[in-house]
């Protein structure tokens, strides 16, 4: 069954979620890739929403946004930011999921300031509940598409931080746990070699070549021995992500 | 008491020049499109706005040359992508430059708790190693006192004003908001006063009837505003769906400054009157009215 790169990326970014698990969901694809993981294999998952949003079943339909109303109507709890916040701090969030404009070998995200922030060549929108959940979630889960432009060798303002510049950065700043498990692109997926911090290339979208992924990648990019190509989603996968993006909103490719 | 004027009073009232104003307290829902449009009209100058994510509320009112100052963790346009204005104002100073201060979601919210609760500073182990920390002017880091652990000092936020939109108040203030909160019980608590735009006007009984959905004491309420549909294109839990397409012409349209003009004369200085507005969407506005009731069980307060 033929997919879109960004139909694979959303797969791929589901199956990260693991079922039982607390997920504090960005805006955009996160949305989506939640809404598969719950459907498929995460029955159990519950997300946080940082308009104050706890849910433990799929929404009814596509979402634009969390605060869409099909997002609230039988939720678990429409409570405050602060709550789900508060949550995220003490810890019981399992995992944090998030996109990006700019990433970097270390995992560090830059939604803020291409350029300098005193005069930046372009104004990025900004945190929002980014760095939150990349300070605070046990683990941070990275959905974005694969533009060489996006993925850089350092980014230029961390919003977000990932693993800083190497191994006992976040530990210096005082990050009380956590750090980047995956970036999962519209290329392929990425880990981090737990001794460097850096990100190397674990598997690929089927059809494309480890050589492809390096040379749109903006650093040396290591590649595991084992990297093998990725997922073929299911139809069953397939039919949920068209189920909740039904006119390819945010999965058809974009020029 | 009743505190009822129209939008265009409570604005010319209530709104000053060189204000610091919380609006979009609610992130994506629940958001005063109507108060932010009339603001452009009344042609409000050097405000500081104030909100975690507010979305394409503040790209418009920084392009209409309302702004001097944004305390925001995100202004865009949720679905569509950046904020056109937003990027000009910055890159370069189109109207004219403008002063951001980055927060994130959850630094936005403990400034406006510490606000809202008379607190010298908040303690948070958020936006530690971040560029943020280091570019924000209001966020700082010290060892806690207990345990020397780096820790992130936010001091308090107080607005001048909230602008808080709610699903229905009665005509001294007292309301009633359902779904997502975000940061709005923070922000009406922290904000020196309050305006209130209101789907409806209900008569006191109904919102007595259920006082856990108060949020906020209506003592702090200054002006109460009946704007059916006052919050499109965002959505209201019960009564109205998001417009999607309303924010992506919003993101075309702006993407020059010219077109960003047309936008304001034909959505904003062509149609003062909300009615006016609504009537303008067609048929659409029909379509986003809510579907179907889902309504909540009562709850008894009996004794």
């Amino acid at each position: 069954m033929a997919y879109t790169p960004q139909e694979w990326m959303v797969v791929a970014a589901a199956r990260e979620i693991r079922d039982g698990e607390v997920v504090f969901v960005g805006m955009r694809l996160p949305l989506l890739a939640f809404a598969v993981a719950k459907c498929r294999h995460a029955p159990r998952a519950v997300g946080l929403f940082e308009n104050g949003v706890i849910r433990d079943t799929p929404p009814a339909e596509l979402l634009y946004t969390m605060g869409d109303n099909p997002n609230i109507h039988q939720a678990v709890s429409c409570t405050s930011m602060l709550t789900v916040m508060g949550l995220l701090q003490r810890g019981e969030v399992d995992a944090g999921f998030i996109g990006g404009a700019e990433v970097d070998r270390f995992g560090n995200l830059n939604t803020s300031y291409i350029g300098p922030p005193e005069r930046p060549r372009v104004k990025l929108p900004g945190s929002g509940g980014g760095v939150d959940i990349a300070c605070l979630a046990k683990r941070l889960l990275i959905i974005m598409p694969h533009e060489k432009k996006r993925f850089v060798e350092r980014v230029s303002f961390i919003t977000s931080p990932g693993y800083g510049d190497g191994p006992g950065w976040r530990e210096r700043h005082g990050l009380p746990r956590g750090g980047p498990d995956v970036i999962i692109s519209t290329l392929g997926v990425f880990r981090f070699d737990p001794r460097t911090r850096e990100a190397y290339l674990a598997s690929y979208r089927p059809g494309v070549t480890p050589e492809e992924v390096c040379a749109h990648t903006g650093w040396a990019l290591r590649v595991a021995p084992d990297c093998e190509p990725g997922p073929v989603p299911t139809e069953e996968e397939l039919a949920l992500v068209r189920r909740f993006d039904p006119d390819g909103f945010w999965t058809r490719p974009r020029a | 008491m009743s505190k009822r004027m129209t939008l265009a009073e409570a604005i010319a009232e209530h709104v000053r020049d060189g204000d610091r104003v919380a609006m979009g307290v609610h992130l994506e829902a629940l958001i005063p499109f109507a108060a932010g449009l009339e603001m452009v009209r009344q042609g409000k100058k050097e405000l500081t706005l104030i909100g975690p994510i507010s979305d394409m509320l503040f790209d418009l009112l920084i392009g209409a040359g309302c702004v001097k100052r944004v305390i925001a963790a995100w202004v865009g346009n949720v679905s569509a992508g950046l904020g056109h204005n937003y990027r000009r104002a910055v890159e370069q100073g189109v109207p004219h430059p403008i002063v951001v201060e980055d927060h994130s979601n959850f630094t936005i919210q403990l400034a406006l708790l510490a606000g809202a609760y008379g607190l010298p500073y908040v303690p948070a182990r958020t936006v530690l190693g971040s560029d943020i920390l280091r570019v924000s002017p209001a966020l700082s880091t010290a060892p806690s006192p207990l345990d020397g652990k780096p820790t992130v000092i936010v001091p308090p936020l107080e607005p001048d004003v909230a602008i808080l939109a709610v699903q229905r108040s009665d005509e001294e203030g007292n309301v009633h908001v359902w779904g997502n909160l975000g940061v709005a019980v923070e922000a009406g608590l922290a904000s020196r006063k309050i305006i209130v735009l209101a789907e409806e006007v209900v008569p006191r009984d109904i919102i007595r009837s259920d006082p856990n959905r108060v949020l906020w004491p209506s003592w702090k309420v200054a002006a109460v505003v009946e704007v059916p549909g006052g919050c499109h294109p965002s959505p209201v839990p019960g009564y109205y769906n998001r417009d999607h397409d309303f924010f992506h012409q919003y993101h075309e349209e702006s993407r020059t400054r010219e077109g960003f003009l047309n936008w304001l004369e034909r959505w904003v200085y062509g149609l003062p009157a909300r009615e006016a507005y609504l009537e303008a969407l067609g048929e659409r506005w029909a379509s986003l009215r809510a579907r179907r009731s889902a309504p909540s069980v009562p709850v008894d307060y009996g004794y």
